[in-house]
């Protein structure tokens, strides 16, 4: 698996993954993507960074160029899956994203959303986006669904879905919906701090649906695969 | 059209979904509600938010002599507001522009406007350091801009791209008016045990190192997100988040 972070300004991915102060090395047969594990890389413009101040104060064309680099200078190696973290938004990156990989095969697209209406207003914009540029909808996930208090275990909605959620948007835009993940304080706290969640948190009810998830896509697609 | 604007003020952040619309509007009406005349323009082409929190979805924009007429919330007309979501013909509509298109938007937004009598304009941005802030920049050129409030939420993982946006501030000449920390905390309505949700603190400390103004916290509270076209400061009066977005209204207007 691969992650190529295309959030030109706000790149996370070096702090998620852990390899926050990784150096990108130049061979002969390109740039060598930074190994998280033996079976996970990951690009980012963060790597290319000296101080975490930098910002990266460029406009779309040039932002497209990074982009191309990053897709064509890279040397993944043999991967099952390229995933492709965009910044929010239906503008340059996500274009460049899908013109590029056109005559590649992208296989599709993964859209995240909290329950509110105010973010499901832009999701059903960027599901429209996917249509207008024909990349395949895989599914819909619903972020930070519901929070468990520590203390009572009650039950509250920190985003409330006041028009019926993620479950029901995808209803009326005719999309798969492929499940909600509840708010984890320690998934936050960990990502800050890149550590994994997914094999030191098993417990937690967002890893375990996050584990559903990706069981039911993994299923579902056989061939080596690109995703949005 | 901006020469009969008092005070403009940005509202930034370089990490999408730590509210920034949400502060954006329920800074407007704390103003209004302190009887200033108010505008709010929404730049953010991509996912326009600002109609659906005023609750002014549908309204239509009008052309006069002069230019664009923006709607306004009421007929007192304390707070007018332009956005390109009064131009959609429908909500779920996406706007798929590239930089430049999406550049001289911003420019006729800022340039046609008929806002007239200002006392604050408050301009709320998508997260970024790209072509809305750049042009947006350019085009202030010449025009006193007061400054940016910058929200970010206090994970390491908001305020790190918040990071970049005070570096765009300095490198554009923006004064950093302050940082808000924004979804600091969630007090249980059961128990009233607060738990951090998305860490603590993280927007105080990047303020301290930034050597920026704190202007304040605003806890996770899931009535704020839900008063759409209501001012925090008048229907939830007691609550931290009015008494912060007071403290905020106060700072910029002295």
């Amino acid at each position: 698996v691969a992650v190529l972070d295309i959030d030109i300004c706000g790149p996370s991915q070096p702090r998620v993954l852990g390899v926050l102060n990784e150096q990108v090395h130049q061979s002969g047969s390109g740039w060598s993507p930074v190994f998280v594990d033996d079976n996970l890389s990951v690009m980012s413009i963060g790597f290319l960074l000296s101080s975490p101040d930098d910002a990266v104060i460029w406009r779309g064309p040039k932002k497209n160029g990074m982009i191309r680099q990053f897709l064509s200078e890279v040397d993944w190696g043999n991967l099952d899956y390229l995933l492709m973290d965009t910044p929010p938004g239906t503008s340059d990156e996500h274009l460049s994203a899908s013109t590029y990989l056109s005559q590649a095969g992208l296989t599709g697209a993964l859209i995240v959303t909290t329950p509110q209406e105010v973010a499901l207003l832009d999701v059903r914009k960027e599901i429209d986006f996917c249509r207008k540029v024909n990349i395949k909808v895989l599914g819909v996930v619903e972020n930070m669904s519901i929070f468990v208090c520590p203390c009572c275990k009650r039950l509250s909605e920190i985003f409330p879905a006041t028009t019926g959620g993620a479950k029901k948007m995808c209803e009326e835009m005719n999309v798969p919906f492929l499940g909600s993940l509840p708010l984890d304080p320690t998934i936050a706290r960990f990502c800050d701090e890149g550590k994994d969640f997914i094999n030191e948190l098993p417990n937690s009810p967002a890893v375990k649906s996050l584990n559903e998830i990706v069981k039911t896509k993994d299923d579902e697609d056989s061939l080596p695969a690109s995703v949005v | 059209m901006l020469e009969s604007v008092k005070h403009v003020i940005l509202i930034l952040s370089g990490k999408g979904g730590v509210g920034k619309s949400t502060v954006s509007t329920q800074l407007a009406l704390t103003l209004k509600e302190k009887d200033f005349k108010v505008g709010l323009l929404d730049i953010d082409l991509c996912g326009p938010s600002i109609p659906y929190l005023l609750q002014l979805e549908g309204k239509d924009v009008h052309q006069a002599d002069g230019g664009w007429v923006p709607v306004y919330t009421d007929n007192d007309q304390k707070l007018a507001v332009m956005s390109i979501g009064f131009l959609l013909n429908n909500r779920n509509n996406a706007i798929v522009w590239r930089g430049p298109k999406k550049t001289a938007m911003v420019r006729q937004f800022l340039t046609d406007v008929c806002w007239g009598d200002l006392d604050y304009l408050l301009i709320d941005t998508p997260p970024g350091t790209s072509d809305e802030h750049i042009s947006v920049m350019e085009s202030l050129r010449g025009i006193k801009c007061d400054g940016a409030i910058i929200v970010t939420t206090p994970q390491q993982v908001s305020t790190e791209d918040v990071r970049k946006e005070i570096t765009f501030c300095k490198k554009t000449g923006i004064p950093v008016l302050g940082l808000i920390e924004n979804m600091s905390g969630f007090v249980c309505p059961s128990c009233t045990e607060c738990t951090n949700i998305f860490s603590k603190g993280g927007g105080e400390a990047l303020a301290e190192l930034a050597q920026v103004p704190f202007l304040g916290v605003l806890p996770i509270d899931p009535r704020v997100g839900t008063l759409l076209g209501k001012a925090c400061v008048k229907e939830l009066p007691d609550s931290p988040s009015a008494k912060t977005f007071n403290e905020i209204a106060q700072k910029i207007t002295t």
